[in-house]
């Protein structure tokens, strides 16, 4: 009888949304993690995709579109969960969606479950949960092959009926098989043709719906699977709700529940009870085991799994990864290069000199192209950093470092939004919402911007190339030994930071270390390519928006004011020059009466005034007004200040042909000093190792903090600690020096 | 014996458990409940955190949370042979 007043209370609150204001129908697709959620995602919808956030909170949501015959359904691709109480950030988005709870996502239609066939046990309670949400829902089996492959066989049909007739497909996601099938159920459920399941826990059930009794629970009552889970597990949002139906006392009344129904025992241990009993009981109805093959990969990666032999994986892993990004990208970045300066050329020969010319060569060309050098390397890094999340290795390597990130108050789980950091802090930042504790998700995102990103490569790619001579010590090459120095600096950064945190304002008890760890899979070639292609894209647009943006304006500060008596003086020296001197000592006194015009010119204009104003905050780290300049203009964002250098080191230069890092070594102070001494370009290089430029890293750290304490104190703590950095390496270096 | 108590290989069933833990209450909604069979498949350099089979799935957790789990050694072939 409550089963059946449920169901109705269900329908209706489907039924209250009118059909008409939801033109389309969605569905979401849910399941444990790794379950394979994202290929079943990216197989149906292809490209029909896209990727945004969820409104005041960075968790990614993936939305897209599949066809099933001619009838679209929109899908929503929520973060893994294993349970409807959650327990991380992340997983709260995914049952806030499932129950209605976020503002500008509709509740769902109907629900896509996907079950990992070789954790069935695992995927059995969620689907339980989920089939009492009572919409339409479809079940697919993904991973049968590797199932049967581990001895493991399923009677569908049996589980079909255990589960009290819900549809089930088993499929393939990765060669496609069972799609068919799994499209013609999915349109069956949207025609409204499934029929609503029983209750697996009929006692929470009746209770939830007692509690419902003899109130009008109307628009904004709560439903009641979102009372069940919060007699389960307290939820204020719900107990708000349910108080504002029948006033405090029921607060006592649940708590009386909660001891009659829960034996006083916690009500998530008491429902994992309750459910997994069931559970075996089925298992045993419908799995049926034969002898395993014995396959020599399975053999290989138990071994690989072994304390030793996957700790010393793990290294080497790393060592490719690095390895790759500086040496394979080598001949990628040589082309763009080649086409960039040969495009400057091309362009300076086609248009007359003047502002349109040096708008578009020294503004755009060299501003933009100084950064998109960088692309092979950076889309190479993300290749290594996407392979490893769909490989599972990522949650390996968690499991393995574990015990060393005990010491600095930190567990595992900060070790996969820290090796992500290392392409980008952004989505390694984002990736914290995994972890369940506040205070070590916010260690862990103040610790992220100091590994070494790849917006920092384009920075270090440069000064080092220019300054560090590429002397060799037997295997090793000075420029690589001072690049694993900055990421040793930015790693060591992190890491005290956290440790600072954890010891003062984050201080509070150990952290707790769970983890699914996934069993090793081949990549996914599909998934892989959108994810990658996802990356390019942002790159793109940033060096296209941003960067661009900011070349210009450097450019136009760079060129403005133009005064005519440098030109005219200009000029006056050249016809004084022309007239007494010839050959070669004419064209050198040439070149040299333009090099002084543009500097002239730099040095009057806009940017060069303001560079002059802060130009003795910087000196003590023996920054001359352009390198001040450059870091101010880089705030936005750190390889800006590539883009930067090589725009006013253009503006400021007639030679056209000599690449940045040649301009660079031969910049000169006022009186003949040379700018780019090596304790400047370290301290400097220590500056960009440990400050905090990049204002997409703020946001997201304010969004996820929910605060602007956070981000402010990051970006004034990096800030000083880059300064002090620089300072202290620059008045030391020229003090041994002298 | 507890689940911080094993070696490779080893298949235990889970007798009784210590709720008062978060942590334990998760590990509970992942399968480790009473009567479940675990498998201890490896640790970490260093013993610390564990490597656990449940029904297939692999789960990891600190030796400090493995503690709250009492079990009893099963006899016989794994699990997954076992059934019928």
């Amino acid at each position: 009888m409550a089963n059946l007043m449920s169901s109705v209370a269900a329908s209706i609150a489907i039924d209250a949304i009118p059909r008409s204001r939801r033109a389309r129908v969605t569905f979401a697709v849910v399941g444990n993690p790794n379950a394979g959620k994202s290929t079943l995602f990216n197989r149906l919808t292809g490209l029909r995709q896209k990727t945004a956030n969820y409104p005041g909170v960075t968790v990614e949501k993936h939305v897209g579109t599949a066809l099933l015959g001619d009838s679209p359904l929109d899908l929503i691709d929520l973060p893994g969960i294993f349970c409807l109480t959650p327990d991380s950030a992340d997983e709260r988005i995914a049952v806030d969606v499932l129950l209605g709870r976020v503002a500008g996502t509709p509740q769902p239609d109907g629900i896509l479950a996907v079950v990992d066939a070789t954790r069935l046990y695992q995927g059995l309670f969620l689907l339980q949960q989920l089939a009492e949400l009572e919409r339409p829902m479809v079940v697919a089996l993904t991973m049968a092959d590797a199932a049967a492959r581990n001895g493991t066989q399923f009677d569908i049909d049996r589980l079909h009926q255990c589960l009290g007739g819900m549809p089930i497909v088993s499929i393939v996601a990765t060669t496609g098989r069972g799609l068919i099938d799994l499209k013609r159920e999915l349109l069956c459920a949207m025609a409204g043709e499934t029929q609503p399941v029983e209750s697996f826990w009929p006692e929470l059930r009746r209770v939830a719906s007692g509690l419902l009794e003899n109130s009008d629970s109307g628009q904004n009552g709560p439903t009641v699977q979102e009372v069940e889970r919060c007699l389960v597990e307290d939820d204020p949002v719900a107990t708000e709700k349910l108080i504002a139906l029948h006033g405090p006392d029921v607060v006592t009344r649940m708590q009386q529940i909660r001891d009659e129904l829960f034996g006083g025992e916690p009500g998530l241990a008491a429902e994992a009870r309750y459910r997994y009993r069931w559970i075996r009981g089925v298992l045993d109805d419908v799995q049926k085991a034969a002898p395993p093959m014995a396959r020599w990969s399975s053999i290989v990666v138990d071994w690989l799994n072994r304390p030793y032999p996957a700790t010393m994986l793990f290294f080497l892993v790393m060592a490719l990864v690095f390895q790759a990004v500086f040496a394979w990208a080598a001949p990628f970045m040589d082309l763009i290069d080649t086409s960039v300066t040969a495009l400057g050329e091309t362009v300076s020969g086609m248009l007359p000199p003047g502002i349109v010319q040096s708008l578009i060569v020294d503004g755009v060309i060299a501003g933009v192209g100084s950064v998109i050098i960088f692309l092979p390397q950076i889309l190479i890094l993300f290749l290594f950093i996407i392979l490893l999340e769909d490989t599972g290795y990522l949650a390996r390597a968690a499991f393995l470092v574990d015990r060393a990130m005990r010491p600095v108050g930190l567990s595992g789980q900060s070790v996969i939004p820290l090796l992500s950091s290392f392409a980008c802090a952004v989505p390694g930042i984002m990736a914290t919402r995994a972890i369940p504790d506040r205070r070590d998700r916010i260690a862990t995102i103040l610790a992220a911007p100091f590994l070494t990103c790849s917006a920092r490569l384009p920075v270090y790619a440069l000064l080092i190339a220019a300054f560090v001579p590429g002397r060799t010590f037997g295997v090793l090459n000075l420029q690589g030994i001072v690049l694993f120095g900055l990421y040793l600096l930015g790693i060591i950064g992190g890491i005290g930071t956290a440790l600072l945190l954890r010891r003062s304002a984050l201080r509070g008890p150990k952290p707790n270390f769970v983890l699914a760890l996934p069993a090793f899979r081949l990549p996914n070639v599909r998934t892989v390519a959108i994810a990658l292609l996802d990356r390019a894209k942002v790159f793109l647009r940033r060096a296209g928006t941003v960067i661009f943006l900011v070349a210009v304006i450097v450019w136009a500060l760079a060129y403005f004011p133009r005064s005519d008596t440098i030109d005219d003086a200009a000029a006056a020296a050249r016809s004084a020059a022309e007239e007494t001197l010839s050959g070669d000592v004419l064209s050198r006194e040439l070149a040299r009466i333009e090099n002084v015009a543009a500097a002239t010119h730099l040095e009057q204009s806009a940017l060069g005034r303001a560079g002059k104003i802060v130009e003795p905050v910087f000196a003590p780290l023996g920054w001359d007004w352009k390198v001040s300049a450059a870091v101010i203009a880089g705030f936005p964002a750190r390889e800006v200040v590539v883009a930067v250098l090589g725009t006013i080191y253009a503006v400021g230069e007639e030679a056209d042909e000599a690449s940045l890092a040649d301009r660079l070594r031969s910049a000169r102070f006022a009186d003949g000093g040379i700018v780019f001494s090596l304790p400047m370009v370290l301290g400097l290089l220590v500056f960009y190792a440990w400050c905090l430029q990049c204002v997409a890293t703020l946001a997201v750290i304010r969004r996820e903090t929910n605060s602007w304490r956070w981000p402010i104190f990051a970006w004034a703590y990096m800030t000083a600690l880059g300064y002090l950095g620089a300072l202290l390496i620059y008045q030391v270096g020229t003090a041994i020096s002298a | 014996m507890t689940l911080a108590d094993l070696k490779r290989g080893d298949r235990v069933r889970i007798e009784s458990i210590v709720t008062r833990d978060k942590s334990v209450q998760r590990l509970m909604t992942m399968g480790l409940v009473e009567g479940a069979e675990v498998e201890f498949l490896n640790s970490s350099l260093g013993g610390d955190p564990v490597e656990l089979s449940v029904y297939g799935m692999s789960l990891s957790l600190r030796r400090q949370q493995a503690q709250y789990f009492t079990v009893a050694p099963i006899h016989g072939e794994s699990h997954v042979k076992r059934r019928r």
